[in-house]
């Protein structure tokens, strides 16, 4: 913001102080980091709060089903090539948190890293006047209380509708795809899905999509992947200019190269080349505890957190092959969905050979999908149980949100 | 069933598979495999025929367009009406069960014409969408435990005179027609509102399928150890207030 006069005014400034006040007192209570509370008061002393922090800043939007939080921070390494980032890099990604974290910017802040919960990415466009927004995937999460997956796709393609930000956009989701090509500007990026089970029927006019390989294309309406000018290729990011530039990342996974290839795509759209933006992609390591690998009762624990059918079916492919141990938690608390029955759109024969063990709040929802698919499970009353009877070896451990949280609890992660 | 295959036919995966009510394949496939039984399951996309020789078919929940699409590709196509017609068994869950009766509201506020395959109509619900697990007691002259689910639903179904309530609710809110009713059946087309998977939470209606399509009174015990304990757990669940 140097060279500028202040965009805050004094009503601003007295909301950023009430909302850090409260949020030091959250974190005194012992109640979290407190970013959400105090981005309510600050929002309560001033609607418009968001869009004056948002002032003087290059803002890139990231939202997504899966890999919002890690891509985020990917892009935010990338971009402090050319100059300070403020990031809401602890995943709080609705308007409350994205305030909260915007809040703490210096004046020197040249650019904005946001995620944005899907839900909240067309109001958050409105108030940040994004230069760029990077749409990576959707897919089914938490149906029991979240509106339909098209639906999402139909309101970011609605509220993006000519649009001035670039939108980076993976040209592999047709759900994604219908979604950002209402946009005039649009960065399409071969970033691959390998879940597919959202995206049979075409967005535009319903007709069954085709998917010889990798294309896919609507026979009844011509809808069809566009040509992408970035691509995920093995283990490189190929850029443009038909450049392969290789990516070292400490994230495992193919899902994580890809949120590489979107964030180099994002990256170029500030000037920053690709080589230089995957060197620095390369210090971005576990994020809010996911992909960490803790001691615990002396064994090497690897902490997966998958929420969705999706996420699952990216985490399997990642992990180490048989006979390493796996260990299986799900709970269906408020954060996590009510509704289990996503476990049943997961294919569980990718972990044939894997010793098993189950746990969480619905360990039994698992035992019986585990029964059904055939596997070789145990049922654990809890981590403790379930590290014990491991065999040798790293331990994979997959875990939705709650469950995954009282992981990190017990082995003080 | 007319040799010594049983085929079970999955209906449109591509439109009616969002809740995961596939599971209701995938037990009925395994249960059938741990009889011994030689299974063919097919799984039938909305732009290929559905066949008219399977022993049972199981259609799922989706969201309101998919629900549309399917019905209208489901009249036209015209398959199911003549698997019924040579005695095949259907099981349906929420939009699915909408489908197979009469007709239903569909995304565009419209009444859609159903399969009539089951005597029910389906209007939209005027209160809070119902969503939680379900506690309810099957027609006991079909002789099974009681019913566990989990409901996701706005819509209301009313049973007919040529089709029987399946269950009647003990906890939850089941057709929502405020007379306690659950899902609804007749001589071989089944419908609930329940997903859970519904068939994994009741492994007994899976059997009552099985015994239906084979014409056997009894089947051989597999170890429901796993899925008992699911249920009484469930169960519990079900009669906690939310």
């Amino acid at each position: 913001m140097a060279g500028t006069s202040d965009p805050l005014t004094p009503r601003a400034k007295l909301a950023v102080t009430a909302g850090k006040t409260a949020a030091a007192v959250s974190r005194a209570a012992g109640r979290g980091s407190g970013s959400v509370i105090g981005g309510r008061v600050a929002l309560k002393l001033d609607p418009e709060l968001l869009a004056r922090l948002a002032q003087g800043l290059d803002v890139t939007l990231v939202s997504a089903t899966n890999g919002k939080t890690t891509t985020t921070r990917l892009i935010a390494e990338a971009l402090r090539a050319a100059g300070p980032v403020v990031s809401n890099a602890l995943g709080a990604n609705m308007p409350a948190g994205i305030t909260s974290a915007l809040a703490e910017r210096g004046d020197e802040a040249r650019f904005g890293v946001i995620e944005v919960d899907e839900k909240y990415l067309i109001a958050v466009a409105r108030e940040t006047d994004p230069k760029c927004v990077a749409l990576l995937n959707l897919s089914r999460d938490q149906l029991d209380r979240a509106a339909e997956t098209r639906m999402v796709a139909e309101n970011w393609r609605e509220g993006l509708a000519g649009t001035k930000a670039v939108v980076v956009a993976n040209a592999d989701d047709p759900l994604i795809v219908w979604a950002a090509s209402s946009s005039p500007n649009v960065i399409w990026v071969a970033a691959g899905q390998m879940w597919k089970d959202d995206a049979w029927s075409c967005p535009s006019c319903g007709g069954v999509l085709q998917r010889p390989g990798d294309d896919w294309f609507c026979g009844e309406c011509g809808f069809r992947r566009p040509t992408p000018s970035w691509a995920l290729s093995g283990d490189h990011v190929l850029d443009p200019h038909g450049s392969a530039w290789p990516i070292h990342l400490q994230l495992p996974g193919r899902a994580n190269r890809a949120n590489a290839t979107s964030s180099a795509a994002v990256a170029a759209v500030f000037g920053v080349p690709p080589q230089v933006a995957l060197e620095r992609m390369y210090h971005v390591q576990a994020v809010a505890g996911r992909y960490d690998t803790v001691q615990f009762q002396g064994r090497d624990l690897r902490l997966l957190l998958a929420k969705n059918p999706a996420g699952w079916l990216e985490t399997f492919s990642l992990i180490d092959p048989p006979p390493t141990p796996v260990i299986l938690s799900v709970n269906a608390r408020g954060a996590d969905g009510t509704d289990t029955s996503w476990l049943w759109d997961v294919d569980y024969s990718r972990l044939n050979g894997h010793p098993i063990f189950v746990l969480g709040d619905r360990k039994l929802d698992l035992a019986v999908r585990l029964e059904v698919a055939n596997q070789n499970f145990q049922v654990c009353e809890n981590l403790d149980e379930a590290v014990r009877l491991a065999p040798p070896g790293r331990i994979e451990v997959i875990a939705n949100y709650t469950a995954f949280q009282d992981l990190r609890r017990r082995v003080g992660n | 069933m007319s040799d010594s295959q049983l085929r079970l036919v999955w209906i449109y995966p591509d439109l009616l598979s969002t809740y995961g009510d596939q599971g209701n394949a995938l037990v009925v496939e395994r249960r059938a495999r741990q009889r011994g039984l030689d299974v063919a399951r097919v799984d039938v996309r909305s732009d290929q025929p559905v066949p008219t020789s399977g022993d049972i078919y199981l259609i799922g929940g989706g969201e309101d367009r998919p629900q549309r699409l399917a019905a209208e590709r489901l009249r036209r196509d015209g398959g199911l009406h003549r698997a019924v017609g040579n005695g095949a068994i259907v099981f349906s869950v929420c939009a699915g069960y909408q489908i197979l009766g009469h007709e239903f509201i569909n995304d565009l506020g419209q009444r859609e014409a159903g399969l009539g395959l089951l005597d029910v109509v389906s209007v939209r619900g005027e209160g809070a969408r119902c969503v939680g697990d379900v506690l309810a007691d099957i027609d006991p002259r079909l002789g099974l435990p009681p019913l566990t689910g989990f409901e996701n639903h706005q819509g209301v179904t009313h049973v007919g005179p040529n089709a029987k309530p399946l269950a009647s609710v003990r906890f939850g809110n089941g057709n929502g027609t405020g007379d306690g009713t659950e899902g609804a059946y007749n001589d071989t087309v089944f419908g609930t509102y329940m997903h859970g998977p519904v068939l994994a939470r009741n492994p007994h209606i899976a059997d009552h399928l099985l015994k239906l399509a084979l014409d056997v009174n009894a089947l051989p015990p597999v170890d429901d150890r796993w899925y008992e304990a699911l249920r009484q757990e469930r169960i519990a669940a079900a009669t906690q207030p939310a």
